[in-house]
């Protein structure tokens, strides 16, 4: 059992990267989240699965506090980082947003040039002090999402111009860029074929070494590929949380299994 | 369990299933064939059984194609998977224990120049008896998924065991008594052995089936009685 | 599987694909009938553009020639300048009364030098060959450079719009008896003339660069002056509609929490855009020059009420711009932590642009052509005949805008006028034809950056 291949993919640690205690979320009159606990490891993969509207997004996007923008969306409960409260008075969203980057469904590259694209966060945070170290930012945030050999001669190019899975491993590039903590990844493949999906995958086993990463997926495989912690959420309820191994072979919960086996019920 | 989404998944398994218990129904006639034509001594009847094995051995490619099918191209998770690995498991062990009632067949050809070891035969047709039987339960419990008498199953391999124990020295005896009962002795103590081994099958069959059924293998060991080697 | 095979029972198991069914026959009849309908309805369109083009321009293409005279004037020293010191003081002096004879002396001199045939053997008979702007013209010359008196110089004066309407085929010989300005007699001469090469047709600079004349020398008439005016008022729709429509476009699209208050508001923009309007010219009638007491018949105050009339609409097209960028790039701003005011700026309006651009030269053109609200603050009943005194005085001296001026001609009796109504729709409609032309070049340049 203790084979390479088998523990390269167990948790590797044990430290907690976000706390959610309690968690509520309300879509006006919708009641879109209940009760959910958890703890999401620092340097592991964390996957959100489950049917549509079961609430993964919206809890997904209350970790960098992206439900802030709609004005009938209302979350209580605890969700702090590294110990402190990103739902406290003081918290500025911006700042919050800086440490938790986000990569969306869809590949969405500022329709300017790669190095813009990236460079767009360093800037606006103020991460840089010259033009060197702002390139120095640019490439290794490229290098980081395996992108910069394909695009190094062409940086000034439109990002838009990139395939599909090049578009999204820039939008991860651009994520990367500011440097944060934590990446959520809010089902990153499910507008690409199945080579730049794997590219995107093996891109994620990744950046765990740097990052805590949580990705919601609608591909269960997807997330038995690239995750170490699974989550599975129904009707807005955390139904089980657990490593992905025993979710997949044998999970607790009988919706859990009905939803990861495809069945009625 | 309630069906699945995509009803065709349903009907592999179902397909596939359909097949393990073809299987078994083969591979305990077989076991029950190959004693009786031991016991009295029916040649035509052991030439049948080993041509049979043929037809076990077909069945156990098939499934295995079938479940390799299954998981490539339904990817299944869970239950579904533990299905498609319980059945590869399963029908191996029904394929070897195929294997050991032909062997018996073969044996019994050799046997039935030489003399008669009385009251041996009856009681290798009752180990056989009480094999098919665990086997019968084993694969009811597959077909009913139900753990409980899987391990009902995995108990009484420790009756056949203790029958095994006890032709083991009644071969030692006539052994002993007449040199030329030698070679008839050890044919008859590899058929024994055939059957226990018959045994060990059924149980792994019933550990299968509460593997598939739970997710997790029984923990405790298998129930053995002392050996006698 | 029993299902299957009922389910095809009674019909023939298959039918051939050549064989069309009533069914789809009558579908597909009644689709081409639609397209039919379509095409004729484009079609009926177009010919009433056609119709309208060749209207237009067959009315007004006139107005863009002119009948000049060239005649040599003797510039008489006896006559203008008596004194004898060439004093400019005393040279003005000197009317336009003093000019006119001089003139038409020299036209019948020409007359009898080129040896047409005619009864017509005093001067005085000429004066309704030429235009009354004649005297002036020569008077300026005069005043400009008054080393010239006593010398014979050539002069291209304007011909009556009588003789330039006759020559345009406007005035024919059976109504004259009817037209005191002119006579048979007359006409003949003109015909003569002309083909002496003394009365001759050019391009009429004059009527795009000049300014309005009176009902004496409509042959005079330019409608420069007034679109000097409509210059200035797109100026001022420009410089405050723009700035005011994309801001509160950003405010209410962006950032405004929608609630009671924004629905009413956004209502009230939609229904401002629909009012008439003449409901705006009363509007700046009452506020700026009753209330505020901004002078009448100014572009500034036409700028304004037209800002006003226009900001609905900049407003409308730029939210509806604002709303087409893909809320995944609000997103992804977002995401990396620009703020909402950075994603805005940064993003979203760059990508808005082209629309925002379209729509504000679209409501730009809707302005230019508006005629109603300059009723009321007075820029229809004033016509200038100067242009103002600098760039800044523009925009509070006294105009008119180009469809004011058209509105104006189109009132008067002068065949001169109407050709001239017509010619001014062409330079209104070539000026919107350009501004659309702008939007889609803009819109094009920008959308091509990626």
């Amino acid at each position: 059992m203790e084979d390479m291949s088998l523990t390269e993919r167990a948790v590797t640690t044990d430290d907690i990267k976000i706390t959610a205690r309690n968690v509520q979320v309300h879509y006006g009159d919708t009641h879109a989240i209940k009760d959910v606990d958890v703890d999401i490891l620092d340097k592991t993969v964390t996957a959100f699965i489950g049917p549509s509207g079961c609430g993964k997004s919206t809890f997904l996007r209350c970790l960098n506090r992206m439900n802030d923008t709609i004005d009938i969306c209302r979350v209580e409960g605890d969700i702090k980082l590294d110990g402190e409260d990103i739902y406290d008075k003081r918290v500025d969203p911006v700042q919050l947003r800086a440490k938790v980057g986000m990569v969306f469904q869809k590949p969405n590259p500022f329709p300017k040039s790669i190095y813009d694209n990236v460079a767009y966060g360093p800037k606006i945070h103020g991460l840089t002090k010259n033009k060197a170290e702002l390139d120095q930012v640019v490439e290794d945030s490229l290098r980081k999402a395996a992108l910069w050999n394909e695009v190094k001669d062409r940086l000034h190019a439109p990002g838009t111009g990139l395939s599909g899975g090049q578009q999204q491993r820039l939008c991860i590039a651009r994520a990367v860029a500011t440097s944060p903590e934590v990446l959520l990844m809010d089902e990153p493949c499910s507008a690409l074929d199945p080579i730049a999906t794997a590219q995107v995958e093996e891109l994620i086993d990744e950046l765990r070494a740097n990052f805590s990463v949580v990705i919601v997926t609608h591909s269960m495989q997807q997330a038995a590929r690239v995750s170490q912690k699974t989550a599975f959420f129904h009707l807005g309820n955390l139904v089980e949380y657990d490593d992905t191994d025993k979710i997949f072979t044998n999970p607790s919960d009988s919706r859990t299994e009905s939803y990861i086996t495809g069945r009625i019920g | 369990m309630s069906e699945h989404i995509l009803s065709a998944f349903d009907r592999d398994l179902e397909a596939v299933q359909a097949l393990v218990v073809k299987m078994g129904g083969l591979v305990e006639e077989q076991i029950l064939e190959s004693a009786r034509a031991l016991e009295v001594r029916d040649l035509e009847l052991a030439e049948q059984i080993r041509a049979r094995d043929r037809a076990v051995d077909e069945l156990e490619e098939k499934i295995n194609e079938e479940a390799a099918r299954l998981i490539a191209l339904r990817a299944p998770a869970a239950r579904d998977l533990r299905m498609a690995l319980s059945v590869i498991k399963i029908s191996a062990s029904l394929e070897r224990v195929g294997d050991y009632a032909k062997n018996i067949a073969k044996r019994t050809q050799v046997l039935s120049d030489g003399p008669q070891i009385s009251g041996t035969a009856t009681a290798i047709r009752r180990m056989a008896g009480t094999t098919e039987a665990m086997l019968k339960d084993a694969l009811d419990a597959y077909i009913q998924r139900d753990p409980k008498l899987a391990a009902d199953v995995r108990e009484r391999d420790l009756e056949v065991d203790q029958m095994y124990n006890a032709l083991f020295r009644e071969f030692l005896t006539y052994m002993m008594e007449d040199p030329r009962n030698i070679t008839p002795c050890m044919h008859l103590h590899f058929i024994a052995k055939n059957i226990e081994r018959m045994g060990d099958h059924a149980t792994t069959i019933a550990e299968q089936v509460i593997y598939l059924v739970t997710g997790e293998m029984p923990e405790d060991a298998r129930p053995k009685s002392s050996s006698v080697m | 599987m029993s299902d299957a095979t009922q389910h095809g029972a009674g019909q023939p198991a298959t039918r051939s694909l050549h064989h069309l069914d009533a069914r789809t026959k009558r579908r597909n009849a009644s689709e081409k009938r639609f397209k039919a309908l379509g095409i004729g309805a484009i079609g009926i369109g177009l010919a009433f553009l056609v119709i309208l083009l060749v209207t237009i321009v067959s009315n007004g293409a006139t107005a863009f020639q002119q009948t000049f005279v060239e005649v040599p004037v003797y510039l008489g020293a006896a006559k203008l300048d008596k004194k004898g010191n060439r004093d400019p003081e005393d040279l003005k002096k000197a009317t336009t009364f003093t000019y006119k004879p001089l003139i038409e002396q020299s036209l019948l001199d020409a007359v009898e030098k080129s040896g047409a045939t005619t009864d017509l053997a005093k001067a005085k008979d000429m004066k309704n060959l030429i235009s009354a702007s004649a005297a002036s013209q020569v008077r300026d010359a005069v005043l400009a450079d008054p080393s010239i008196i006593g010398t014979t110089v050539d002069f291209k004066i304007l011909a009556s719009s009588r003789v330039d309407s006759y020559l345009k085929g406007r005035v024919h010989r059976d109504e004259i008896a009817k037209d005191k300005n002119i006579t048979v007699a007359q006409l003949d001469l003109v015909d003569q003339l002309r083909d002496a090469g003394i009365i001759h047709k050019g391009f009429n600079w004059a009527f795009i660069f000049g300014a309005d004349a009176s009902d004496s020398r409509a042959e005079q008439a330019g409608i420069g002056i007034s679109m000097l005016g409509s210059f200035y008022m797109m100026l001022v729709v420009l410089v405050l509609a723009l700035p005011i429509g994309v801001a509160a476009s950003i405010y209410l699209e962006e950032f405004a929490p929608k609630n009671r208050i924004t629905d009413l508001i956004e209502v009230n923009i939609s229904n401002l855009a629909a009012v008439p309007s003449i409901v705006f010219g009363i509007l700046g009638l009452a506020v700026f020059i009753q209330f505020a007491h901004l002078p009448q018949s100014a572009p500034l105050v036409g700028g304004l009420v037209l800002t006003l009339m226009t900001l609905p609409t900049i407003i409308i097209s730029t939210r509806a711009a604002l709303k087409a960028v893909p809320p995944s790039i609000r997103d992804a701003a977002l995401g990396v932590g620009a703020s909402k005011m950075q994603s805005v700026f940064h993003h979203v309006l760059p990508l808005a642009m082209p629309g925002i651009l379209t729509g504000t030269i679209i409501g730009l053109a809707q302005a230019l052509g508006e005629t109603a609200p300059l009723l009321l603050i007075g820029m229809v009943g004033y016509i200038a005949t100067n242009s103002p005194d600098g760039f800044l005085d523009g925009f509070v001296s006294p105009n008119s805008a180009m469809p004011a001026q058209i509105y104006e001609w189109a009132k008067r009796a002068d065949p001169a006028f109407y050709e001239r109504a017509w010619g001014g729709i062409i330079i209104l409609l070539i000026f919107l034809l350009g501004m659309n032309i702008i939007a889609i070049i803009l819109r094009r340049k920008f959308e091509r950056r990626w």
